[in-house]
């Protein structure tokens, strides 16, 4: 008889969540052999405005309320001894978004982040992520009563940043979580966008954007827990990938558990390959275990750029790099125009012309 | 004054079985306020004629030559063909999710004249060009072709030729799929566009509905991948009456 081995729960690549991420370019954030700094890299851009505060709190005063077993997130919690709370206040409507800038440090590190959406509150909050950065970290997002959460988190990392993250929210009755997620940066970027309902009548969308160049690894691993009965969600996810060996990894996990009655879900994810080399794996996975629900679908696509869009633009005088731009441009419109902040929905266009030109595509 | 000239044009697709021969010497000459209706039964090759002018990938040219103004058009690209003053008016235009109907006039507006349109001037140019094809101011923020109707999208490739101010325009059977109300707009901005800007027309068509709205000044009978006869108006009334037949091997 074989003893366990003491790492048991450390990935070994063959688990079924980990199956598609290359371990050896994690810097072992997964590994609990390996060391990670705890470090508060989040920071609020602007002044504190009324309607809502920002504190930092013993991590133990503030425990997870969701269960993950992903082991690199299981570590970020043991691992980090202060919390970033936002707090929105119970019926808070604040106008303009709430912007989070992460200032990542020198060396590997862990980082939590809580938001609460107070009771019948509406407010947008935006996650910036940007420069070179070794980092795990979790955000959750605790969505009360009636609240009107919007949030976006952007990866515009350097090209040698490692991220993994989980942004999970939960969604209470009749609240209404709307989230988008861009990711267009990174040497290797894993993030798990996650929702669970606490209650009945929440509904959650998440929408996500991509766009993978030479030797990138951007992979989203959205799950959806329908455990709730009456509960609605709207996936759509769309990708662009270009140069050699770009990859990107999709997966929609959509459980819709035996009590759930009433449950409305959809989700899509669409990747768009502009060159040889690069690969975009999609896997959608719909489980249902009740009849009793109002709809559920899913759909996904990875296709070649289309020749016959380009031909009809050039055909009108527009040079064919201007013709690649306005269709990637229009591929992602409908996600980046719900940003609703046009500063960042221009500085994305504009960085996604820049991936366009750097790949030559 | 522009002339188009066609001469001898051979034009194959690559097939798994290898070339395949579409069009077998097309001779053709278009000048400014000419209108040539191109006329023939259906697989003549008449639509790889106007696409192997503007220029589609898929098409090979193996023989011929097409100048416009004495410049070779077969050594441009795409883009620079439209630039030279040709246009054509797709048979089925594409779609282009998430691109509006604004941004793509402007930005072929943009590309063809060398500067940006002034905002003022060409917000009134567009909306007039748009009334005056009887489409819905709104039409402008839908993304380009998709979900328009089939009279929608015909109007919308008359409107970038309103705009875009070709020399020489190819009209890939536009009247396919239209109403009587819809051809008669379609074909009006047709009419309009030839007289304010001395246009030269080469209009593809099944059928003789559209010769009475546009009336042709040539009639080439388009069959086997050639024109195999020539003549005046007069010519299209007795395809009208007698049809393709005579014209295709049994």
């Amino acid at each position: 008889m074989s003893a366990l081995p003491t790492n048991y729960l450390t990935p070994t690549g063959r688990e079924e969540a980990w199956r598609f991420t290359p371990l050896k370019r994690i810097a072992g954030l997964h590994d609990p052999a390996t060391s990670v700094a705890d470090r508060i890299s989040i920071a609020l851009s602007g002044a504190v405005r009324p309607g809502f505060t920002i504190n930092k709190v013993k991590s133990a005063d503030i425990p997870a309320k969701s269960a993950t077993d992903d082991a690199v997130i299981q570590r970020v919690r043991s691992g980090v001894a202060e919390v970033t709370h936002l707090e929105i206040g119970k019926e808070a409507i604040v106008a303009e978004p709430i912007i989070l800038t992460r200032t990542p440090g020198n060396t590997s590190e862990f980082s939590r982040t809580v938001i609460t959406a107070g009771a019948h509150s509406k407010a947008t909050v935006i996650v910036e992520n940007s420069g070179n950065a070794t980092l795990g970290e979790e955000i959750e997002i605790r969505l009360e009563a009636g609240s009107n959460l919007t949030f976006v988190t952007l990866q515009e990392w350097s090209d040698t940043t490692i991220h993994l993250g989980r942004h999970h929210a939960i969604v209470g009755r009749d609240a209404t979580f709307n989230s988008i997620t861009v990711t267009v940066g990174g040497s290797l970027v894993r993030l798990l966008p996650t929702v669970e309902y606490s209650d009945q009548g929440g509904s959650a969308e998440l929408l996500g954007l991509y766009f993978a160049t030479d030797g990138q690894h951007l992979e989203h691993r959205v799950h959806v827990e329908h455990g709730i009965p009456n509960a609605k969600s709207r996936v759509t996810y769309k990708g662009v990938l270009a140069g050699d060996q770009a990859r990107t990894v999709w997966i929609g996990d959509v459980f819709i558990r035996k009590n759930a009655e009433g449950t409305d879900t959809y989700e899509l994810n669409k990747n768009l390959l502009l060159t040889d080399g690069a690969r975009a794996d999609s896997v959608p996975n719909l489980e249902i275990e009740t009849g009793e629900i109002v709809g559920a679908g899913h759909a996904s696509t990875t296709g070649r750029f289309d020749d016959e869009q380009l031909f009809y633009l050039m055909s009108r005088g527009i040079p064919m790099a201007d013709a690649r731009r306005l269709v990637i441009r229009g591929f992602f419109t409908e996600i980046i125009n719900k940003i609703g902040n046009e500063v960042i929905e221009e500085r994305l266009m504009s960085r996604i012309d820049g991936q366009l030109a750097k790949v030559g595509a | 004054m522009s002339q188009l000239v066609i001469k001898d044009l051979q034009v194959g697709v690559e097939t798994e079985a290898g070339m395949t021969e579409i069009l077998r010497g097309v001779d053709l000459t278009i000048n400014s306020g000419e209108v040539h209706a191109i006329m023939g039964p259906n697989g003549s090759g008449k639509s790889t004629l106007a696409y192997s002018i503007a220029g589609h990938p898929k098409y090979t040219i193996t023989g011929g030559t097409v100048t416009l103004d004495g410049v070779d058009v077969l050594e441009m690209s795409v883009d620079e063909r439209a630039k030279a003053g040709l246009f054509l008016a797709m048979q089925y235009p594409v779609e282009v999710p998430g691109v509006s109907v604004a941004n793509f006039l402007r930005t072929a507006a943009t590309a063809l004249r060398g500067e940006a349109p002034k905002v003022r001037t060409w917000v009134g140019e567009v909306k007039e060009a748009m009334s005056k094809l009887a489409m819905d101011p709104a039409f402008s923020e839908r993304s380009v072709n998709e979900g328009f109707s089939g009279g929608e999208k015909k109007r919308h490739e008359i409107l970038q030729m309103e705009l875009l101010k070709p020399k020489i325009a190819i009209l890939d059977e536009t009247d396919s799929g239209l109403d009587v109300d819809a051809l008669r707009i379609v074909s009006e901005g047709v009419n309009r566009v030839k007289a304010e800007q001395n246009l030269g027309i080469m209009l593809i068509t099944h059928y003789t509905r559209i010769l009475r709205y546009i009336k042709p000044d040539f009639v080439h009978v388009f069959a086997g991948g050639k024109i195999v006869e020539e003549g005046g108006p007069e010519l299209a009334d007795r395809l009208e009456e007698k049809g393709y037949a005579q014209y295709v091997k049994a």
